[in-house]
């Protein structure tokens, strides 16, 4: 009946499917996401005066500061869901290694961090009035680069804070710090898209988007662990 | 030999040594010796508080002892091959399933972090076993208090594990669930599984156990059958 456990790859696909598909019947983090990332950017095109400020200014730092705080709304929830009913011990108890706890989690907010950006572009391009001819996939590079960091990060202050009081408010304490050089990076190398610069252009910040993602996914893998050790 | 040693000679399951467990100031274990033969099922008893919950969670591994070792199979439970935590099984004081969803879907993410085989078959046979088939496509939040707890006693009975830890199993159950759950115990018996029961109820204790321990003050005072 029973063969070996699975390998920490593995057990992280299991676990990132379990909490996608929990997530895709309950759909209320992502409405939520969604909802509250289309109300960001429809507070910054009225805030904006035409005048004075060209939307090619404006939109691509008005894209990030709306994902981050979208992010930052679903990774509260990523580790809400295993206290519910005490779900936690059970994947505690499972004979799988706790990086591979780590990785399902990460792979989890990750796939649905992408998902409400995926859906918050077309909201941005619609009222912004941006072109993303040419500019559409540098763009996806760079989300996909400047998120993986920041939902690294993320995901340890999810677990951190999901047994503490307030926590909705210590989640984005602790990690918009956290979220500013990849926030960063990804308005600059989008504001150059957007102008029609090649993506050459934007190498170094590409690089630090990098550099940032190894360093933050490694140091998250070892620290993770430590948070169960009670 | 220590009162919370089995008076037989089977080989050794788990043996806990000197446990100590403090939450700041509060001191809830201080030295429990606890072992456990293979095939064996003990009951420990005490009253609300005594730190029963906390003996348990100690011997799966969830929480740290301040002081001492649990050791299963001989190999210690924290520090030894994450692999070696598919032999044991709980059943908490919460259910340690997903509202979101259903049963069977429930049991099949368990069957698959333990690598069980045709996970499918097994969820459907650990349903079978405490009577929830029928309840399998629903949700944990639509069942009733009685339900919540046969799910998730089948949910620790799921992979067979070689050490079971029950925290009030009998709680929520009627008559008939109590029974099969009796029955359930008794069948792990030949097969050389073991069972550690924690409740405050003695005649429930007495009756499934072989050895009845109290918990008092902190550590396994006496042997109450």
């Amino acid at each position: 009946m029973s063969s070996p456990p699975p390998g920490a790859l593995t057990a992280a696909f299991i676990i990132a499917g379990k909490d996608l598909r929990s997530e895709l019947r309950r759909r209320t983090a992502l409405v939520s996401a969604v909802v509250f990332a289309a109300l960001i950017l429809v507070i910054f095109n009225f805030a904006r005066d035409p005048t004075s400020l060209r939307a090619e200014q404006l939109a691509p730092s008005a894209f990030w500061i709306t994902c981050a705080f979208a992010a930052v709304m679903a990774l509260s929830r990523a580790f809400a869901v295993e206290l519910e009913h005490g779900a936690l011990d059970g994947l505690l108890l499972a004979p799988v290694p706790r990086e591979a706890l780590f990785l399902g989690k990460f792979l989890g907010n990750l796939v649905f961090v992408l998902v409400v950006e995926g859906i918050t572009l077309p909201l941005f391009v619609l009222f912004f009035n941006v072109s993303l001819r040419g500019a559409l996939p540098g763009i996806m590079l760079v989300a996909v680069l400047a998120t993986v960091g920041f939902v690294a990060v993320g995901t340890v202050f999810s677990a951190l804070t999901a047994r503490v009081r307030f926590n909705e408010l210590m989640l984005p304490v602790l990690l918009l710090p956290f979220m500013l050089p990849p926030l960063a990076g990804a308005a600059q190398v989008t504001a150059a898209l957007l102008n029609g610069r090649p993506i050459l252009e934007s190498a170094g910040w590409l690089r630090l988007l990098l550099v940032y993602d190894i360093t933050f996914v490694t140091l998250s893998l070892l620290i993770f662990p430590a948070l169960f050790d009670e | 030999m220590p009162v919370s040693s089995p008076s037989d000679r089977e080989p050794i399951l788990l043996q806990a040594t000197g446990l100590r467990r403090s939450f700041g100031e509060r001191v809830v274990l201080t030295g429990v010796d606890l072992i456990l033969a293979e095939g064996e099922t003990i009951a420990v008893t005490g009253p609300n508080g005594v730190g029963k919950t906390t003996l348990l969670r100690v011997l799966a591994g969830l929480l740290r002892p301040s002081a001492g070792e649990v050791l299963l199979d001989g190999r210690p439970v924290r520090t030894a091959d994450p692999r070696s935590r598919a032999a044991i099984g709980l059943l908490s004081h919460r259910a340690m399933l997903y509202d979101d969803l259903t049963l069977q879907e429930n049991l099949e993410f368990v069957a698959r972090l333990h690598g069980l085989r045709d996970p499918r078959k097994v969820a459907r046979d650990s349903l079978e076993q405490v009577e929830l088939l029928a309840r399998a496509g629903d949700s944990p939040r639509t069942l009733s208090r009685g339900l919540i707890q046969r799910a998730a006693l089948a949910r620790a009975l799921l992979h067979a594990p070689r050490l079971l830890l029950l925290d009030e199993p009998f709680t929520g159950l009627d008559r008939a669930a109590a029974g099969r759950l009796r029955a359930l115990l008794a069948a792990r018996r030949p097969a050389g599984l073991g069972t550690i029961i924690v409740t405050h109820q003695l005649d429930e204790a007495r009756d499934i156990a072989s050895r009845v321990l109290a918990l008092q003050a902190g550590s396994i005072g006496s042997v109450a059958a």
